[in-house]
């Protein structure tokens, strides 16, 4: 393929992984070598998460083998890997965290070298990100998290990053902060390092990647130079006819009465799709929280609750881990359903299998636990046990973290629909894109509205305006 | 945040000050070498059962054997270590590997803690009655001096404490294989993607935690000079209690070993404070548990307040 004169890092030769009958991943052939920005793209449950684990040695393959050309395992080799689920730990501080990934570090004044080490990555990967090593990750936010990991990721550890797996990086920072760490892993690639980089957003794909890679279903369906592929081919060969243009649709500026109006200036009118947007971290959730807690009793569920909330973070606050794809679902139903105080059964799982295929939940039986469900579907469960309720207002914290493209169509089309049935939406998404299909949009800047958007005025110059401090959007 | 909720050691210190406070005020005459000494003197042990208790805190399991396990090591402590010294000591190696092993155990096969503790307890307690079915036994006299000697300017109770949590400081929070530890209660799968092997650190874990009930046990019977099988009963729930009172949280690998030391010394200075209000005995357990609940309620008070700001 490219020059493949250069060393190789790792090479898969047929390798597959079934869990059970699932076939996760159904064979795939791959070499990386350095120097290499791969693209790695399909939808929910193609099979990406497991490929990044039979690389980096978090799974054994089933058949066909994995070969590093350096040492016998991925660490010694070199790889490593960003994950999409956040995975610093909590309760230590930043320096601590690289500890953690940096066995050689030892010896009286340890603590000094990490902290050297990881500061001087942080710089490197996103100048003037104002994130104290000594901080513990817990009080971090999203994005800081996020951007810790991916220094972790990149920094030397004792020896060098030669291949860095990067599993939807992007999905919680902001526009700049992304921006830096494509530049990085353009300039990381120019050195000879390698990354395999996995997104849904195509652009970014295009931006970094030299070669891009499909899979559907557990198998390899297009594997080529990304020069080769159009936005539109792409998007064709992971199985998605998704629209170009989003179609008008939705009695726009046809609403109802106004559902309610916060002093900070939030309001919303029935049937309305409104959008919160802004740089991360600028207010926006907890705007939304506030809205959520006044709104619901924090002693009992009503049998018609007045509000829902999707929530963004899943293992935080919304996925229940335990439990099956079902009670995840209908929690949100039982106290409409419920009689004389009892679960009501039949209610349960009619409602558990009517969202299943009206959202797509991909899974064979509703009774398996959610955590066998990849991250989209597992946001899909929680979109259904959002709107399998009756609540007239909708409140969703950035839900699409993780979600692919033909899915995220899918939803908004259902969001659409539900909007004319008279559900009013509060929407906040760290993605233009989706904040672009609201009927409005506040701008958040510094905990405070910037500005208010409606209708054709929603545009990504108008709302990147806004966010920023420099020029004055009205 | 706020300040109380970055430091979290503030709140158990201020409730051991206001608590010293309040004793002093009762009876002056506590404030001097010999009654400070009177004070605390019950309070090395368990500062070093609150220790155990942290370690398996830490991974965020809990461990409801311990009180058991701390009678069984001064069991032996009064018997085999005072009568056959080589032979006492190998039993008490034992027992911290059996720990490690339980350890081991109990992430290899995935039980909860919860049950296997409370399981061995059952073990530890039926072990410690068959070394010593009735009270007795002796402490030895090395043990015995060490307990009581009067260092200078500070009494034995108080050099101790600080010593205990001098230590369990460097090892848990400065050193790179405590901050490792800590990483398994706050996120044990990226440990293990890290290259660690978990299995391994969590015995490791429990057997810095039969370490520590073995050195409770030992100190136990210095200062009683002799043991009985139910000697340390109730060590189980205070060294919880110790843990939680010094700042450390269930889950989540978030300990402090200065809070777990002073959160013991708290707990005993509870005890020796109701008896100064002339409290009667029946009620005085309740009474403990009511300053703990107090000073929980301020804890979570406070850091709820550091959630808002």
């Amino acid at each position: 393929m490219l020059d493949h004169e250069s060393a190789l890092i790792v090479t898969l030769v047929d390798a597959a992984k079934h869990f059970g009958p699932v076939r996760a991943l159904d064979g795939v052939s791959l070499s990386v070598a350095g120097g290499d920005c791969i693209g790695l793209v399909g939808h929910n449950g193609a099979g990406k998460s497991t490929l990044v684990n039979l690389i980096n040695g978090g799974l054994a393959p089933s058949s066909g083998n994995i070969k590093f050309s350096e040492g016998a395992t991925a660490l010694v080799a070199g790889v490593r890997s960003v994950f999409q689920e956040l995975s610093l730990c909590p309760n230590l501080t930043v320096a601590e965290n690289l500890k953690i990934s940096h066995s050689a570090l030892k010896g009286p004044g340890w603590r000094r070298t990490a902290r050297a080490e990881i500061r001087a990555s942080l710089d490197t990967l996103f100048p003037g990100h104002n994130i104290d090593a000594d901080a513990e990750v817990d009080t971090l936010s999203i994005a800081e998290r996020q951007m810790v990991e991916i220094a972790i990721g990149f920094a030397p550890r004792g020896s060098r990053a030669r291949l860095v797996i990067l599993d939807e990086p992007t999905s919680s920072l902001d526009q700049g902060i992304a921006d830096q760490l494509l530049t990085h892993i353009k300039r990381f690639c120019a050195s000879g390092g390698a990354v395999i980089f996995i997104s849904h957003m195509l652009g970014e794909i295009f931006e970094v990647s030299n070669r891009i890679i499909v899979l559907k279903d557990g198998k390899v369906v297009a594997e080529r130079g990304s020069g080769e592929f159009t936005r539109q081919g792409l998007v064709d060969a992971m199985g998605h006819v998704a629209p170009e243009t989003i179609e008008e649709s939705g009695p726009k500026g046809d609403y109802g009465p106004e559902v309610f109006s916060t002093s900070q200036g939030l309001s919303a009118r029935q049937g309305e799709i409104v959008g919160l947007s802004g740089l991360a971290g600028h207010g926006q959730a907890e705007a939304l929280a506030r809205l959520y807690l006044s709104r619901s009793s924090a002693w009992q569920s009503s049998k018609s609750p007045e509000v829902v909330f999707v929530a963004g973070d899943r293992p935080r606050d919304g996925v229940l881990p335990l439990w099956s794809i079902l009670r995840n679902i209908s929690i949100s139903v039982l106290q409409q359903t419920a009689k004389r105080g009892f679960v009501n059964r039949l209610a349960e799982t009619a409602v558990a299998a009517d969202w299943k295929t009206r959202i797509g939940i991909r899974t064979d039986d509703v009774k398996n636990p959610i955590l066998s469900l990849s991250g989209g579907n597992q946001q899909k469960v929680l979109f259904a046990r959002a709107l399998a309720s009756s609540a007239p207002l909708v409140i969703m914290d950035d839900p699409m973290r993780g979600v692919d493209v033909g899915t995220k169509q899918d939803v908004y089309a259902m969001i659409r629909a539900e909007a004319v049935k008279g559900r009013t939406f509060l929407w906040y998404s760290t993605e233009t894109e989706e904040v672009c299909q609201c009927d409005r949009v506040f701008v958040f800047r510094n905990h405070e509205i910037s500005a208010e958007l409606t209708g054709a005025d929603i545009t990504e110059e108008k709302i990147l305006g806004a966010s920023f401090e420099m020029q004055e959007a009205s | 945040m706020n300040f109380l909720a970055r430091h979290r050691i503030i709140l158990p210190v201020v409730s051991l000050a206001v608590l010293l406070a309040a004793t002093f005020y009762m009876q002056p005459r506590a404030m001097s070498y010999f009654g400070l000494n009177l004070l605390f003197n019950l309070a090395v042990p368990i500062a070093l059962a609150t220790i155990a208790q942290m370690m398996i805190i830490m991974v965020n399991d809990i461990d409801l054997s311990l009180g058991a396990f701390v009678s069984l090591a001064a069991c032996v402590t009064a018997t085999f270590l005072n009568d056959t010294p080589m032979l006492g000591l190998l039993i008490l190696l034992a027992l911290i590997l059996s720990y490690a092993a339980l350890g081991a155990i109990i992430h290899a096969l995935e039980l909860p803690a919860i049950v296997v503790t409370l399981g061995m307890s059952f073990v530890w307690g039926g072990l410690a009655l068959f070394i010593l079915p009735s009270p007795g036994g002796e402490s030895p006299g090395w043990l015995r001096t060490l307990m009581t000697v009067k260092p200078p300017f500070a009494p034995m109770a108080v050099v101790a404490a600080v010593i205990i949590s001098i230590v369990t400081h460097l090892l848990i929070i400065r050193s790179g294989l405590g901050t490792v530890l800590r990483g398994v209660g706050g996120n044990a799968r990226s440990v293990a993607r890290a290259g660690w092997s978990v299995i391994w650190l969590k015995a490791l874990a429990y057997g810095l935690a039969g370490l520590f009930g073995v050195l409770a046990g030992m100190a136990l019977v210095g200062l009683a000079t002799s043991a009985d099988a139910n000697i340390a009963l109730r060590y189980t729930l205070l060294s919880i209690a110790g843990v939680i009172l010094g700042g450390g949280e269930f889950t989540g690998g978030k300990v402090s070993p200065t809070g777990a030391v002073i959160g013991a010394l708290t707990l005993t200075l509870a005890a020796s404070f109701l008896s100064f209000m002339r409290l009667s005995p029946d009620w005085q357990i309740g009474a403990q548990g009511a300053i703990l609940i107090l000073v929980l309620t301020a804890r979570l008070i406070f850091s709820r307040k550091g959630v808002e700001t």
